[in-house]
């Protein structure tokens, strides 16, 4: 794990250290602010700063992320019920999200009635609206027609999109189509060139916020955890002052900070994934189940205007008494 | 009574052996027709990951894995749906070439199928 934030090759001053202890915390609950680029990281509810920095909040958006409706194995035989505890922590949040961005694998099969359940279940989420990506899971064997029917009938292409709501450039992008033999998540060139010319018209000094289910940046190949032409996308995204990438896909939380770029990885609710390179596969973790609602939770935002500060906040659907093992190596 | 049992059973292993030994013979004459491998799909990767038949070969992949994969051909020659736990995939080999193929979902799962 202490491999993935690898030496600071810019001399930007972000201390990477310093993140990685965040990004080691994050889980169990840890606020994580930005601060002109500088982070600061505060023990979820028990600082007083974490109070103060949530009151500034100008709005509030969620995070949730890769429900797998239809899964029923080892390591959670219940995920609509696991779903709906996350839903509960959603409407329970300080502030109430504008809205909620859904970053893939809704369902496990692509079903039909799998993507009703995960409908009737969000029904119950107090928020303006649900934002939806796809992911793998949900493009199985049509090429993600069911799924641009159900969640992305404004959307371009193969279902990307992008909205403003205060200020704030939100972009959705969808890196789970024409995967290629050997490769990772792939953008494509259309959808390469609609981003291009989508943030052309921007103010360099307006916040991006791009969420997309496979990381946009790589976590570690070997189980195709990145995606092949992100480098282009985030070429584009360079010249301005704060951008934000919000994924899901490896079930777990990790963080990294890149020049003006913060990339975020967000818990499941479904089942958690093992740490890179700490298991035979990807696949889903089976964990004590006394331990697995401290492995599975939502991630909110706090976005406070003129001070280019946002908050993420990751809360897990039931505290962790002990520290996650990646704490201590993280130090190091 | 147990010596006629023995008896019985010796005379069907002899049975079973030229059953054996015929479906062979018939196999050859037939260009391997009734010929099946079996791969594995398990821990995110294909088991054998590469594999050498005769033509007419029919190669079954079942999925071991909690997650749903597919058998994609690289060369778009061959594409099964998404097996979930426990399903299979079929596809008979006609042809003698290498099929690369890999996992549409997980397109990091490589293998091949060399048929001679």
């Amino acid at each position: 794990v202490g491999d993935i934030i690898k030496q600071n090759l810019n001399p930007d001053g972000i201390d990477r250290r310093g993140f990685l202890q965040c990004m080691a915390w994050a889980g169990t609950g840890t606020l994580c602010v930005m601060q002109g680029g500088v982070l600061r990281s505060f023990v979820f509810g028990t600082d007083t700063n974490y109070s103060s920095a949530l009151a500034k909040t100008d709005f509030a958006f969620a995070q949730i992320s890769d429900s797998h409706i239809g899964f029923h194995k080892a390591a959670n035989p219940d995920v609509t019920a696991t779903l709906r505890e996350a839903i509960a922590k959603l409407n329970a949040l300080p502030h109430t999200p504008d809205f909620v961005l859904h970053t893939g694998d809704l369902s496990q099969l692509s079903k039909a009635d799998e993507f009703d359940t995960l409908e009737q279940s969000l029904k119950d989420v107090r928020t303006g609206q649900i934002y939806y990506v796809p992911g793998e899971h949900d493009v199985l064997n049509d090429n993600a027609a069911q799924f641009r029917e159900r969640y992305g009938k404004d959307t371009k292409g193969d279902g990307w999109y992008s909205f403003d709501h205060h200020g704030v450039h939100f972009i959705g992008l969808v890196n789970v189509l024409n995967l290629k033999a050997g490769g990772l998540g792939y953008l494509g060139p259309d959808q390469l060139a609609w981003l291009k010319d989508d943030v052309s018209h921007l103010k360099h000094s307006t916040p991006i916020i791009v969420f997309a289910h496979i990381p946009l940046w790589s976590i570690y190949p070997a189980w195709g955890w990145g995606t092949d032409d992100s480098e282009q996308a985030l070429a584009y995204l360079k010249k301005f002052g704060s951008v934000t990438v919000l994924n899901g896909h490896i079930h777990q939380v990790m963080q990294k900070v890149e020049g003006n770029i913060t990339f975020h990885t967000a818990m499941s609710t479904a089942f958690p994934q093992p740490a890179p390179g700490t298991a035979p596969s990807p696949g889903p973790m089976k964990v004590p189940e006394d331990k697995l609602r401290s492995v599975l939770g939502i991630c909110d935002v706090n976005f406070v205007r003129g001070r280019h500060t946002l908050a993420v906040v990751d809360s897990t659907l039931q505290a962790e008494s002990t520290a996650p093992a990646a704490a201590s190596g993280a130090s190091q | 009574m147990i010596r006629r049992a023995l008896a019985i059973s010796c005379l069907f292993a002899l049975v079973g052996i030229a059953a054996v030994a015929s479906t062979n013979v018939r196999a050859h004459a037939d260009d391997a027709k009734l010929q099946t491998v079996s791969v594995t799909i398990h821990n995110f990767s294909f088991n054998p990951k590469e594999i050498t038949v005769a033509k007419g070969t029919r190669v079954t992949w079942t999925n071991r894995d909690d997650v749903p994969h597919t058998v994609t051909s690289s060369q778009q020659k061959f594409r099964s749906k998404a097996p979930d736990t426990g399903d299979q995939f079929s596809f008979t080999f006609n042809e003698s070439e290498a099929y690369a193929y890999f996992c549409s979902v997980h397109p990091m799962m490589t293998g091949k199928v060399i048929v001679q």
